[in-house]
Order: structure tokens, then C-alpha cells, then sequence
């Protein structure tokens, strides 16, 4: 869908920061924690299905994605699993905090869970498929004028851009179901190149982009490939 | 509008929740955090680098099937399902990115750094890379070609940086030391 998530192309952020030498996993022990326990949020809910908990993060409002950095989004994208799952009630951890603080709060009461009907058919994203795959390697194709109101690993700058298979991938579950629990529907996956002017236009630096797409978001081009 | 609460104080009032819950055992969360913190990282990554410049079969294997080639070093796990080596070189510079969250090889280089996460650089890596490399003090000379890799599905790539001149005569433990995680994203040659 499109979020505040896919960032691919916009301006507005300013220049790229430099990296610094040894710089520790979390800036802050809170950081940690919010990891940690969003690891074990998607372990609660259904499987650790990282496509929900990606789904998650692309239905924040912007401020709730940006404001407090990666370990935030991930907080916030937690507390939204959770909610859905009614595992907690919304406002249960703003209500906590105020609590913890002296605050003369009624805590919501626990809801009772309702966890999606799910579970994943085995570890980790990768399946074997029957099909065989539509694309090989340097075949032409033309990406999905796709825009879907619900999970989709076709980011935005993508769309409608002719490009060619760089290499074919094992399959993979395909986060456009698997992220709302509606079935892991095993996909082929394939880098494909793009030049960076079919992308961004003429006046583009000069490089080659590549993407891991699904099969479906794409179609063969015909005129690529006469 | 409402008053935004910390993350910190969100965070410490949601793990009070799931334990009361019972949904969650601090001490489990202590391990997670503390293998990222100490066992998991850019080392493991420069392990792989220094055995690919001294092994030729080893690189050759990392070529045909990079993933059980770095399990044979012991690294394997999430975010490291499906591996994949970028080499550079003189002609070629490779460059990684997730555009759509922050997706990282987690088993060979840990979790990633700010500047991965940061907007600025997920945004405008894939539009106007040498720019950006420049901005992270990275200068390439014109006649290299750049290659951006957009980690948008469950591929995780490793970038092999050259092997620096006036190494021959170092181990694979020293050469391992050489090596940098922004090398091996493909945001500082070696």
C-alpha cells in the first residue's frame, strides 16, 4: 500500500549521514527492549510472521513511524499487532505509563484475545513450489500498475517500469496474503534491473537498480523483447 | 493534540503488560539482546570476507550458493535465509538498501546501523546514489559503474569489498580485522 513506509525516491529527508566507527546496536537500553519484545509480539500473535509485523509498519500514521526512530516504528508497530489481536485494548499502554507516573488513571481491562485463524506452513519465507517459473534469467519485463490497499512488496517507485531479470530466486511466501493471514500462496522471486533513467528519467545519474520482485507484479514485455 | 510519551516509558509500560499477561519472560528478552549486542555482528561478515581473498575454492562456492557457504562458517538465522555475495571491483560498485523498511543480513552483519534506518538514506540511495555515497564519504571516481541492490523481498545480499594492496603477507585474522560493515553495505570501499 501506499505508506509513509515505502520511502524509495522521495525528497525532503536531507543529506545521508556519515556512518560512525563502532556505533552500538541500540543507542539506548530502551532500544533493546523494544527489539526484544517485538520479536516476541510476532511470536504471539501468529507464527513470527514478519509480513504483518512489515504490514504494521506501513499502516503507522507518519509521526507514530518517524518520531521516535527504527526501535519506535517497531514499538508502535507491536502495540499495533497486539491490538488487532486484542491481546491488549488500545490505549492499555499509554494509560500504563500514566499510571506509572502517579496519574490518577483507569487502566482498560484485558480484552479477550482474538488471534487471526492462522499458521504458517513452515519456518522463515522461503517454499518449494510446483509451478515452474514464468521468467529466466535476462527475459524483458514490465512491472504491475498495481495499488493495492494492503501489504505489497512493489515499492511505489516501481510501478509501470520496464526492467529485465537479472536472477531468478527460490520462491518465497507472498506478503500480499501472508501479511493479512489469508494464505501463503508461494511465489518465484526475481531480481530485476533497472536502468536508472527508465526509472527516474533522462536527466537520472547513470546507474543500474535492482529489485527482489514476486511474480505477480510482474508481466513479459513484448516490446523489450523484440 | 495529544502529548506524545516517551518511547522509553512506552516500551518499559508495554513489557509490564505482556509479563503480567505472561506473554513474555524478561530473561528471554535479556538473550535476545545481549546475542545482538556481543555474538552477532559485522565480525561474522569479515570472517566471510577474509576466507573469500584467501580461499579461491571458498570464493567460488560463495558465488554459486552464498548461503551455505556462510553457514559454513557457523552464520545462518533470520534475515540471512537466502544469500546472496556482491563482489567489487575496479569497474563495478555495489550498494545495498531496503526502500521499504530496513532489511539487513542480520547473521553476518548484526543489526543495522542509523545511518541504514535513516529516511535520507532509504529514500535517495536508489535515486541519486553517487550523491549520496559522496554525502557518506564515499567519493567514486566517474568511470566506475555503480549497482544499487533494493532488498525489497527476502534476498539478503553481502557486499565483498576489494582486498586492499599490501596485504599479502596477512593472515586470515588480520585481513578479517580490515574489514568494515560499511564495506560490506557498499557505502566505503576498503
Amino acid at each position: 500500500m501506499d505508506s509513509i513506509a515505502d520511502m524509495g525516491g522521495v525528497l525532503g529527508y536531507g543529506p545521508a549521514s556519515r556512518p560512525v566507527a563502532g556505533e552500538p546496536p541500540f543507542a539506548a537500553p530502551w532500544e533493546g527492549r523494544a527489539f526484544a519484545l517485538t520479536l516476541l509480539t510476532m511470536g504471539r500473535i501468529s507464527g513470527r510472521n514478519l509480513d504483518a509485523f512489515r504490514h504494521a509498519l506501513s499502516r503507522l500514521h507518519p509521526l507514530d513511524y518517524l518520531s521516535d526512530g527504527y526501535y519506535g516504528r517497531w514499538l508502535n508497530a507491536a502495540e499495533l499487532m497486539l491490538v488487532d489481536s486484542a491481546v491488549l485494548a488500545p490505549d492499555a499502554v499509554n494509560a500504563r505509563v500514566r499510571r506509572d507516573r502517579g496519574e490518577d488513571v483507569v487502566e482498560p481491562a484485558f480484552p479477550e484475545p482474538a488471534r487471526p485463524d492462522y499458521a504458517p506452513t513452515g519456518p522463515g519465507s522461503l517454499r518449494e513450489v510446483d509451478e515452474e517459473a514464468l521468467f529466466t534469467v535476462a527475459d524483458a519485463v514490465v512491472t504491475a500498475d498495481a495499488h493495492p490497499r494492503g501489504p505489497s512488496k512493489l515499492p511505489a517507485y516501481l510501478r509501470r517500469r520496464r526492467g529485465t531479470v537479472t536472477a531468478v530466486r527460490p520462491a518465497h511466501v507472498l506478503p500480499d496474503t501472508h501479511g493479512v493471514f489469508a494464505g501463503e500462496n508461494a511465489q518465484h522471486v526475481y531480481t530485476v534491473g533497472f536502468d536508472s533513467t527508465e526509472v527516474w528519467g533522462p536527466d537520472a545519474e547513470p546507474f543500474r537498480l535492482h529489485a527482489d520482485l514476486f511474480e505477480s507484479y510482474l508481466t513479459p514485455d513484448e516490446e523489450g523483447a523484440s | 493534540m495529544t502529548e506524545r510519551l516517551s518511547p522509553a516509558d512506552r516500551t518499559a509500560a508495554l513489557e509490564s503488560l505482556l509479563v503480567e499477561r505472561e506473554l513474555v519472560d524478561p530473561s528471554v528478552m535479556d538473550g535476545f539482546i545481549a546475542r545482538y549486542e556481543r555474538d552477532v555482528g559485522p565480525m561474522n561478515g569479515a570472517r566471510v570476507v577474509a576466507r573469500a581473498w584467501t580461499d579461491p575454492s571458498y570464493l567460488a562456492w560463495l558465488r554459486d550458493d552464498a548461503t551455505a557457504a556462510i553457514a559454513d562458517l557457523g552464520f545462518s538465522g533470520p534475515q540471512g535465509e537466502h544469500m546472496v555475495a556482491l563482489e567489487q571491483s575496479d569497474e563495478v560498485h555495489h550498494v545495498v538498501v531496503c526502500t521499504l523498511c530496513s532489511c539487513y543480513p542480520w547473521p553476518v552483519l548484526g543489526l543495522p546501523p542509523s545511518w541504514y534506518k535513516d529516511p535520507a538514506y532509504r529514500s535517495r540511495v536508489v535515486r541519486e546514489p553517487r550523491a549520496v555515497l559522496a554525502e557518506m564519504g564515499c567519493s567514486l571516481p566517474e568511470d566506475i559503474a555503480i549497482e544499487v541492490w533494493d532488498s525489497s523481498a527476502e534476498v539478503r545480499y553481502l557486499v565483498i569489498p576489494q582486498r586492499p594492496a599490501g596485504t599479502e603477507d596477512l593472515g586470515v585474522d588480520e585481513l578479517a580485522a580490515l574489514v568494515t560493515r560499511d564495506a560490506m553495505v557498499g557505502v566505503a570501499r576498503l
